[in-house]
C-alpha cells in the first residue's frame, strides 16, 4: 500500500511538477566528478550541511573537554591534576616536593575564554544554523540549491579556516586569548596586559574576523534564496516554520555582525597601529599609559550590538527546528502558525534594541538602563506566545514519544526554566545583586546553551536518515535524552543558588572568601554532574559516527510521514535534490489530521471542495 | 547548474539581491562607526579641524564617476560600442584618482598635524575614510575586470553580460553614495 502512495506521489512531481528545464546527470555534473569536489570542495548545499554539522561536533566535544578542565577546578581544588599533564603541558603546575598537579590560574582563564568563544560561535552558530539552513532551506522551500553554491562553499571554508587559526592558538607557549569570550578592552586592547592579550588575542582576531565574513557568506545566500528561488507554489506563508526562523536569522546576523567588525577593526587599530579609541586613564604597574581620550565603553556598545542579538541567532533556529519536529511527531498542525511566524519577527526586532542590558552595571546612565530594561521584559511576549503554542500543538496530539521529540520537550522545558530567570536579569534594580554572578551563568547556560543544543538534537535525530539515508539508534538516543536533561538541570540549578548568593563568575577558586566557603560541596555536586554529561555526550558521538555507516536503513522516502518537500527527494540524494520537475506546492506545511487524512504533503493539490492552509 | 537561477517568476536576479543584501551589511558596519562617532564625540575631548581640500575634489570626482559609468551601462545596452569602452575606461580613472585624491587629503591633515594616534577624532577621520578607500578598491578591481572584459571579450549584448554589468553599475554607485553620506556627515559633526 504504502509502495503505491509514493508511486503516486513520484508521477504526481514528473506530471504536475515546475518544469525549470533542469537536467539531472547520472554520473555526477561538473560540481561531482571527483572526490575532492564531491566532499571537500563541494558546492552542493547537502554535502556543506554535513560539514558544518561534523566540523561543529568537533569543536563542541573541545569546547566540552574545557569545560570539564576548569569544573575539575572549581570542584576539587585540592585534587591532583597531574594526570592531565600529557595533554596540557607546562599549563598543569606540579609542586616537585609533593608532585601535587595544579592548573595554571592563567590557564584558567584562557579555557573559559575558549570554552565560551568556541561554543557560542563555532558550534552554536556555525555548526546549528551553518548545519540547518545549508540542510533545509533548499530542500523545504523546493529548490535545486543555494543561490550562489560557491558563495556557500566559501562560507564554510571562511569557517574552517577561522577554527584553524583558533585551534593553533590553543598551542601557543603565552597561551590563547584569556580576557573573557567578550574581549573589553583594555585586556584585549593591550597586547602587555596578560599573558593571553597578546599573540593569543591577535589570533582570536583573526579567527573571528574570518568568521564574520563565513557568518555573511551564508547569511547572505541563506536570504537570497529563501526570497527568490521558492518552487511554484511556495507563498511566504506556505513555508515551514524551520525556513521562517532560518530567514530571520540570517537577517539578524547579516545586520549585527557588520557592527562587531567594525569594533574589531577598531581594537585593531588599538592594538596595532597606536590609535586610542578604547583607550583612557590606565596605568601600568604605577605607570600612566600615554593613551587617553578613548572609553572602552564604546567597545561594549559595539560588542553587544552584535552580542545581543546573537543569541538569537543562536535560539532561533532552534526554535524553528523545534515547530516542525515537534508538529510532525505529534501528528497536529503546528499551534498558532501566523501567531509563531510574528513572535520569530517581533523577537528578530527587538533583539536590536535591548543590546544594553548586559551593561547595567558598566556605567551607562541609569535612566538610559530604564528603556533597555522595558523593551528586554517585551521580549518575554513573543516568546511566551511561542512556549504557549507548543504546549498546546502538544496538547491532544497523537504523540510520538522518539528521540528528536523527547528532545523538542526538553528545550521547551529547558527554555521556560531559563526565560524565567531572564525576566530577574532584565531589571536593572535586580541585576545589581546579580550580575557576574553564577545567576547569570545559569541563566545563559539554560536558556540558550542547553535549549539550542536540545533543538540541535532534535533536528540531528529528526533529520539524519535525510542526511545519510540511514537512522540513529533509538535505544542510544533516549539514554542520550534522559543524560542530558537530569545532568543539565543537576548542573545548572544549584548555580542558581550560588549566584543568588553572590559568588561571582570566573574567579580561579574561592579559598580566601569565607562567605562562599560552604559552597564547596554544591561546587562538587556540579562538577561530578558536569562531568556526566561530558560522557553521554560521548554517546551522541558514537551513536552519530556509528549510524552514518551501520545504522538502520532508511527504506521510504517518507519514514516520519512528514509532509514538507525535503521527503519528497529520492532516498540517494541526488545534486539539484529532484530528478525531474520541482514539485509545485499547494498547500501550508502542517497538514496534519486533515479531513480524514494522516497526513497531506504539500505538493498534493486541494482536492475540490476542501479549504487550503490555516 | 546556471539554470537554477533562470527563474521567470523572479522580479530581480538572485546575484544582485544577494549584492543589495552585502551593502545592507556594509551599510550596517559604516551606521555603526558614524555611530560610534557620535557617541565618543558627546563624551567630550574632541580635536576639531577643518576639512582638507582635496576631499571635495575626490567627492566631486567620484559623483562624476558615478555618472560616466551609468551612461557605459545604458550605451552597453543600446549597443553603443565606443561610447561604452570610453566611459568604461573614463571612470576607472576617475575612481583611481579619487583614491589618490583621498590619499592627498590624509597627507595634507598629517602635515597639519592630526595623525591617527592623537587625538580620537582624527583616529576616526582616517579610520572611516580609509575603510571607505578600501571598498573603492574592492569596486576599482572590479571595474579592471569589467574593462578587460570589454577589451578582450568580443562586444555582444547579452542577458547574462547585462547582468554582470549591472552587479557592477550597483555596487559603484553605492560606494559614490556611501561616500557622500559620509562626507556630509564628516562635515556637519565637527
Amino acid at each position: 500500500m504504502a509502495n503505491v502512495t509514493i508511486h503516486e506521489e513520484d508521477v504526481l512531481i514528473r506530471e504536475q511538477g515546475y518544469d525549470d528545464h533542469f537536467h539531472a546527470h547520472h554520473h555526477g555534473d561538473k560540481y561531482q566528478t571527483n572526490f575532492i569536489f564531491h566532499y571537500i570542495f563541494s558546492m552542493d548545499h547537502k554535502i556543506i550541511a554535513r560539514q558544518f554539522l561534523i566540523t561543529g561536533i568537533i569543536w563542541a566535544i573541545i569546547g566540552a573537554a574545557m569545560s570539564v578542565v576548569f569544573r575539575m577546578q572549581l570542584g576539587f581544588p585540592e585534587e591532583s591534576l597531574t594526570w592531565i599533564k600529557p595533554f596540557l603541558g607546562k599549563w598543569i603546575v606540579v609542586d616537585p616536593s609533593t608532585g601535587i598537579g595544579k592548573l595554571a590560574p592563567e590557564f584558567y582563564y584562557a579555557l573559559v575564554t575558549m570554552h565560551g568563544t568556541i561554543l557560542v560561535f563555532f558550534v552554536l552558530t556555525a555548526g546549528l544554523s551553518g548545519t540547518f539552513s545549508n540542510l533545509l532551506i533548499p530542500f523545504q522551500i523546493g529548490a535545486r540549491d543555494m543561490a550562489s553554491p560557491f558563495m556557500n562553499m566559501l562560507s564554510y571554508w571562511f569557517f574552517f579556516l577561522a577554527g584553524i587559526v583558533m585551534f593553533y592558538s590553543l598551542f601557543l607557549s603565552t597561551g590563547p586569548f584569556s580576557g573573557g569570550w567578550v574581549a573589553y578592552p583594555p585586556l584585549s586592547a593591550l597586547p602587555q596586559a596578560s599573558s593571553g592579550s597578546g599573540t593569543g588575542m591577535t589570533l582570536w582576531l583573526v579567527s573571528l574576523t574570518l568568521f564574520v565574513v563565513s557568518v555573511l557568506l551564508g547569511g547572505i545566500n541563506y536570504i537570497t534564496t529563501v526570497l527568490n528561488l521558492r518552487t511554484k507554489g511556495m507563498s511566504l506563508w506556505r513555508m515551514p516554520l524551520t525556513i521562517w526562523a532560518f530567514f530571520v536569522t540570517a537577517i539578524l546576523g547579516l545586520l549585527s555582525f557588520p557592527v562587531l567588525a567594525s569594533g574589531f577593526f577598531m581594537l585593531i587599530f588599538d592594538r596595532s597601529l597606536g590609535t586610542s579609541f578604547f583607550l583612557s586613564d590606565i596605568f601600568i604597574a604605577g605607570q600612566a599609559l600615554d593613551r587617553v581620550g578613548g572609553s572602552p565603553i564604546l567597545y561594549q556598545h559595539l560588542f553587544w550590538f552584535l552580542g545581543h542579538p546573537e543569541v538569537y541567532i543562536i535560539i532561533l533556529p532552534a526554535m524553528g527546528i523545534v515547530s516542525e519536529v515537534m508538529a510532525v511527531h505529534a501528528r497536529k498542525p503546528i499551534f498558532g502558525y501566523r501567531a509563531m511566524v510574528y513572535s520569530i519577527l517581533a523577537i528578530g526586532f527587538l533583539s536590536f534594541i535591548v543590546w544594553a542590558h548586559h551593561m547595567f552595571m558598566s556605567g551607562v546612565n541609569p535612566f538610559i538602563s530604564n528603556f533597555f530594561v522595558v523593551f528586554t521584559l517585551i521580549i518575554a511576549v513573543p516568546s511566551a506566545v511561542k512556549v504557549f503554542n507548543w504546549i498546546t500543538t502538544l496538547y491532544g496530539g497523537n504523540i510520538r514519544l522518539n528521540t528528536p521529540m523527547l528532545f523538542c520537550i526538553g528545550f521547551v522545558s529547558m527554555f521556560i526554566s531559563g526565560g524565567l530567570t531572564g525576566i530577574f536579569l532584565g531589571n536593572s534594580a535586580i541585576d545589581i545583586q546579580m550580575h557576574d554572578t553564577y545567576f547569570v551563568v545559569a541563566h545563559f547556560h539554560i536558556v540558550m546553551g542547553v535549549a539550542a543544543f536540545f533543538g540541535m538534537f532534535a533536528g540531528i535525530y529528526h533529520w539524519f536518515p535525510r542526511m545519510y539515508g540511514r537512522f540513529m539508534n533509538e535505544t542510544l538516543g533516549k539514554v542520550h535524552f534522559w543524560g542530558t536533561i537530569i545532568s543539565a538541570y543537576a548542573i545548572f540549578w544549584p548555580m542558581h543558588y550560588i549566584g543568588m548568593a553572590g559568588v561571582p563568575r570566573r574567579y580561579f577558586s574561592f579559598d580566601t572568601f569565607d562567605a562562599f566557603k560552604h559552597f564547596t560541596e554544591m561546587n562538587k555536586f556540579i562538577t561530578v554532574f558536569a562531568i556526566i554529561a561530558f560522557f553521554i555526550q560521548l554517546v551522541f558521538v558514537i551513536n552519530f559516527f556509528y549510524s552514518i555507516w551501520y545504522g538502520r536503513k532508511m527504506k521510504t522516502k517518507n519514514p516520519w510521514n512528514a509532509t514538507t518537500l525535503e521527503w519528497t527527494t529520492p532516498i540517494e540524494p541526488i545534486h539539484g535534490n529532484w530528478p525531474g520537475n520541482l514539485p509545485v506546492v499547494h498547500r501550508w506545511a502542517y497538514d496534519y489530521n486533515k479531513d480524514e487524512r494522516e497526513f497531506v504533503q504539500q505538493h498534493i493539490p486541494l482536492k475540490e471542495g476542501e479549504v487550503g492552509d490555516h | 547548474m546556471e539554470n537554477i537561477l533562470v527563474n521567470k517568476r523572479n522580479k530581480i536576479h538572485p546575484h544582485k539581491f544577494a549584492l543589495w543584501a552585502a551593502m545592507a551589511s556594509i551599510t550596517m558596519m559604516f551606521g555603526a562607526f558614524t555611530s560610534a562617532y557620535i557617541v565618543k564625540q558627546a563624551a567630550g575631548n574632541w580635536l576639531e579641524f577643518a576639512m582638507p581640500v582635496s576631499f571635495y575634489i575626490s567627492t566631486l570626482l567620484i559623483i562624476i564617476s558615478s555618472v560616466t559609468l551609468h551612461i557605459s551601462f545604458s550605451s552597453f545596452k543600446i549597443g553603443n560600442q565606443s561610447r561604452y569602452k570610453s566611459m568604461l575606461i573614463v571612470s576607472l580613472l576617475l575612481g583611481v584618482a579619487f583614491v589618490i585624491f583621498q590619499y592627498f587629503g590624509w597627507t595634507e591633515l598629517y602635515a597639519k598635524g592630526v595623525d591617527l594616534k592623537g587625538n580620537v577624532s582624527g583616529s576616526f577621520f582616517f579610520l572611516i575614510s580609509g575603510i571607505h578607500a578600501l571598498h573603492v578598491i574592492g569596486g576599482i578591481a572590479a571595474l579592471i575586470v569589467a574593462t578587460l572584459h570589454a577589451y578582450t571579450l568580443k562586444f555582444n549584448v547579452t542577458e547574462k553580460r547585462i547582468n554582470r554589468f549591472d552587479l557592477v553599475l550597483n555596487y559603484w554607485h553605492f560606494v559614490d553614495f556611501l561616500w557622500i553620506y559620509l562626507f556630509i556627515f564628516l562635515i556637519i559633526s565637527k
